[in-house]
C-alpha cells in the first residue's frame, strides 16, 4: 500500500519536472547565452524625456534625484518599476509586441527576447491584458507632461478612457511626487533602445488624432 | 466503487474519523474569503463603468483590489473549500483520520494569517508582479511551509491505510500534494530572483497555468470522484476510464504553460508544444467527463432533487464548455484575435468559478449540514443562490467572450484605441449587471449558511451530526 501510494506521489513529481523541461528551463537554456544587462548598465544610456524631466520639473527633479546622471536614472527606473507593480499597472497594459493583428502597425517594432534580458524584467513585466495598450513602445509617444496630467486624471487627456486615477502620486499643489517622477521615467524608458524612426509614425492611435 | 468507500464505522482509535469543527472553520473561512473576493470583483467592474465607489482613495485603488479579487477566489475561496473537503473524503477513503488535529488546527490558523496578510499586502502596495502570484514576497515563505505541513497532514493516512488499492479521488490527491508546494515555489520564486526577462514569463506561463492544472484540477476532479458516487448511491461509470484520465492529465497538463504567451518573444518551439500539449489534454478531459456522465446515466433525477448534484453536474457542463473552448482558443489562428482581450476573462471566470466554484457550492449544500449538524434551514434560499449564481455567471461568460471578440477585431482592425473602449461599454455594465446577480446570490448564501447553524438542534440533528463524525 505504501508503495503503491508514492507511486503517485513520484509520478507527479516526475511530470512535473517534465512539463518544468520543456516548457521553463529550455527557454533558459536557450536564452543562456544572452548577457542580462543590470540596472546600472542600463542606466548609461538616458533617454532625452528624462533630461526633459529634469526641465519640466525643475525644483521636483531637484528635491528627488538631483541631477540628470546615469546614478538617478537608474534610482528612477527601479522607482518607477516599484510602482509599476505596486499599483498592478501590469494587470492592463501589456508589455509586448506581437507580429500579428496589425500590432506592429500601432505600437511599433515586434518584440524580440533580447530587450528583456535585463535585470529591469526581473520580474518580466509581459501582462496578459490590455484594457489599455501595450507599453514597450511608450518611450517619446508622450510628452512628460502628457503623462502626469494621465496620471492624475487619465480623462483631462483621454476622455474615454477608464483607467483609475492617482492623485496620491502628486502633492497638495498638485506637484509630482518622485513616485509620479519615476513613474513617468520608467514609462519614458519603455521601448527607448528600439526607436529606429519617430514613434509617432508607428503611433496609429496619434495618426488618426486625440491620444 | 466497493461499499467499503462509505465507512459509517471510526478506526480502532479514540480519535472521530473526520474532524468535523476543523471541516466547518475551512468552509466558513471559504465562505468569507470567497464574499470579500466577490465585493472586490465587484467594485473593480464598477471602475469599467467609471463609478468606481473609492475613487482616490490609495488603498483601495482598483488595481489592487483586483489582486484581492483573484487571490481571494484562488487560495480563500477555492483552497480553503477543498482543504474542508480532503478533510472529509481522506479519512472516509482511508479509514484513517489525519496525522494531526493540533496540526490540522495551526495549518487552520497559518492559512488565514496568510490570507489576511495578502490582502493588507496587497492593498498597502507590495503586490508581487506574478499573475496569481500577487501574494507580497514576505508572505511567500509561510505560504510554501503552510503548503508542506498540510501535503504532511493529509497525506499519513492515505499512506496508513491499509486498503489493498487506492481509489481514484486518492490519486488525484497524491499527484496534487506533489504538484502544489513545486508549483508554488517555481512560479513565485524563479521568475522574482532568478529568471529575468523572456525565460522568466516562459515560467510565469507555467505557473499560471499549473496554479488552475496541477492544484486546483486534481482537487476538483478528486472531490467529485468522491462526491459524485456517493450522492448518486452508484460506482462511478468506468474504472478503465478514471484511469486514462489520471494519467493522460498527469502527462499532459504539466507542459503547456506558455500557452499564455503565445506570439510573445518566448522561443516558438516551447509555443507549438504547448499548443499541441493543451489541445492533447482537452482530448483526454472528455475521458473524465464522459466518466461523470456515465455515472449520472440512470439518475438524472438526481439534478432536479439534490441541490449539491445539479451545482456538481452544472459545473460539469460548464467544464465540458470550457475543454472544448480550449482546444480551439489556444490555437495560434484563435490567438491573434482574442489574446489581451476580455475573451480570456470570461475564460477565466468560467473555470475558476463556473467549474470549480460551482463544485465547491455543491460541498457546500452537502458538507455544510454535517458541519453545524443541522439541516439547511431554508433550503429554498439554497435555489435562488444556485439560479442567481448560474444565470450571473453564465451572463458574464457570453458578455465577455463577445467583448473579447469585438475588442479584438476593433484592434487588428486598427481603429482608435479609444473606440475598442467605447464598443467595450455596453459589455462592461453588463458584466457589472451580471456580477450583482452573483453577489446577491452570495448575500442569500450567507445568510442560509448563518441561519442554518444559527437554529435550535433537533434530536435528529444530533443524529446526523454523529454520523458525519463516524
Amino acid at each position: 500500500m505504501e508503495r503503491f501510494g508514492a507511486s503517485f506521489l513520484i509520478a507527479g513529481i516526475i511530470t512535473f519536472l517534465l512539463g518544468f523541461f520543456l516548457q521553463g528551463l529550455m527557454p533558459v537554456l536557450t536564452l543562456r547565452k544572452q548577457h542580462v544587462a543590470t540596472v546600472a548598465e542600463i542606466a548609461q544610456t538616458i533617454p532625452p524625456e528624462f533630461a526633459q524631466l529634469a526641465e519640466d520639473y525643475p525644483a521636483e527633479f531637484q528635491r528627488d534625484f538631483g541631477t540628470v546622471s546615469p546614478e538617478s536614472f537608474a534610482r528612477a527606473l527601479e522607482l518607477g518599476k516599484a510602482n509599476y507593480i505596486a499599483e498592478a499597472c501590469w494587470h492592463c497594459h501589456s508589455q509586448f509586441v506581437r507580429p500579428v493583428s496589425n500590432e506592429d502597425l500601432r505600437f511599433g517594432p515586434v518584440s524580440t527576447p533580447e530587450e528583456y534580458q535585463n535585470m529591469m524584467n526581473l520580474p518580466h513585466l509581459f501582462g496578459t491584458r490590455r484594457v489599455g495598450p501595450d507599453l514597450i513602445r511608450e518611450s517619446g509617444k508622450h510628452s512628460n507632461d502628457w503623462h502626469m496630467a494621465h496620471l492624475y486624471d487619465p480623462r483631462m487627456v483621454a476622455p474615454y478612457s477608464v483607467m483609475p486615477s492617482y492623485p496620491w502620486f502628486f502633492d497638495a499643489e498638485r506637484r509630482p511626487t518622485a513616485r509620479a517622477l519615476g513613474l513617468v521615467a520608467y514609462l519614458q524608458w519603455l521601448g527607448s533602445w528600439n526607436v529606429q524612426v519617430p514613434a509617432t509614425i508607428y503611433n496609429v492611435d496619434a495618426m488618426r488624432g486625440g491620444s | 466503487m466497493t461499499p467499503t468507500m462509505l465507512p459509517m464505522t471510526a478506526d480502532a482509535g479514540r480519535r472521530p474519523l473526520v474532524n468535523v469543527d476543523l471541516m466547518r472553520w475551512h468552509l466558513s473561512a471559504s465562505a468569507l474569503w470567497f464574499t470579500v473576493s466577490l465585493l472586490g470583483g465587484l467594485a473593480y467592474a464598477f471602475q469599467f463603468n467609471n463609478i468606481y465607489p473609492f475613487p482616490g482613495v490609495e488603498w483601495l485603488s482598483p488595481g489592487r483590489v483586483r489582486m484581492v479579487h483573484t487571490n481571494m477566489a484562488a487560495y480563500g475561496f477555492i483552497a480553503n473549500a477543498f482543504i474542508a473537503g480532503m478533510l472529509f473524503a481522506i479519512p472516509r477513503l482511508t479509514l484513517r483520520p489525519i496525522l494531526s488535529d493540533a496540526l490540522g488546527w495551526l495549518i487552520f490558523g497559518a492559512w488565514q494569517l496568510i490570507m489576511v496578510l495578502t490582502v493588507a499586502g496587497e492593498l498597502a502596495g507590495y503586490g508581487q508582479g506574478i499573475e496569481w502570484g500577487e501574494t507580497p514576497i514576505f508572505v511567500d515563505p509561510l505560504v510554501v511551509v503552510g503548503l508542506v505541513l498540510l501535503v504532511i497532514n493529509l497525506s499519513t493516512p492515505i499512506f496508513r491505510s491499509s486498503e489493498q488499492g487506492l481509489y481514484v479521488s486518492l490519486w488525484y490527491f497524491l499527484a496534487a500534494f506533489a504538484w502544489t508546494g513545486l508549483v508554488y515555489f517555481m512560479g513565485n520564486y524563479l521568475p522574482q530572483f532568478w529568471v529575468p526577462g523572456t525565460a522568466g514569463a516562459a515560467i510565469t506561463g507555467l505557473y499560471i497555468h499549473d496554479l488552475v492544472g496541477l492544484f486546483v484540477t486534481p482537487i476538483g476532479i478528486g472531490l467529485m470522484y468522491f462526491f459524485i458516487p456517493l450522492l448518486l448511491r452508484k460506482p462511478v461509470w468506468s474504472h478503465a476510464l478514471s484511469l486514462i484520465g489520471f494519467w493522460g492529465l498527469a502527462f499532459f497538463y504539466p507542459m503547456q504553460g506558455v500557452h499564455h504567451f503565445l506570439f510573445s518573444p518566448i522561443p516558438m518551439y516551447a509555443q507549438y508544444g504547448a499548443v499541441v500539449a493543451t489541445i492533447a489534454v482537452e482530448i483526454v478531459v472528455i475521458t473524465v467527463i464522459a466518466n461523470f456522465f456515465g455515472t449520472l446515466h440512470g439518475r438524472s433525477d438526481a439534478i432536479r432533487g439534490n441541490l449539491a448534484v445539479r451545482w456538481f453536474f452544472t459545473g460539469l457542463v460548464l467544464y465540458a464548455v470550457t475543454c472544448f473552448q480550449c482546444a480551439f482558443q489556444v490555437t495560434l489562428t484563435f490567438q491573434k484575435i482574442i489574446h489581451f482581450t476580455d475573451w480570456v476573462v470570461a475564460h477565466a471566470h468560467m473555470v475558476m468559478f463556473g467549474v470549480f466554484g460551482f463544485w465547491i457550492m455543491g460541498l457546500f449544500v452537502e458538507l455544510w449540514p454535517r458541519a453545524v449538524g443541522r439541516p439547511w434551514a431554508n433550503p429554498r434560499l439554497l435555489t435562488v443562490h444556485y439560479w442567481l449564481t448560474f444565470i450571473g455567471l453564465v451572463v458574464m461568460v457570453i458578455d465577455l467572450t463577445a467583448a473579447g471578440v469585438v475588442q479584438g477585431y476593433s484592434w487588428a482592425g486598427l481603429s482608435h484605441w479609444g473606440e475598442s473602449v467605447v464598443a467595450s461599454m455596453p459589455f462592461w455594465w453588463a458584466r457589472t449587471v451580471a456580477g450583482l446577480l452573483i453577489v446577491t446570490g452570495q448575500g442569500f448564501f450567507l445568510y442560509a449558511l448563518w441561519s442554518t447553524a444559527r437554529q435550535p438542534r433537533t434530536a435528529a440533528d444530533v443524529a446526523l451530526a454523529a454520523t458525519a463524525r463516524a
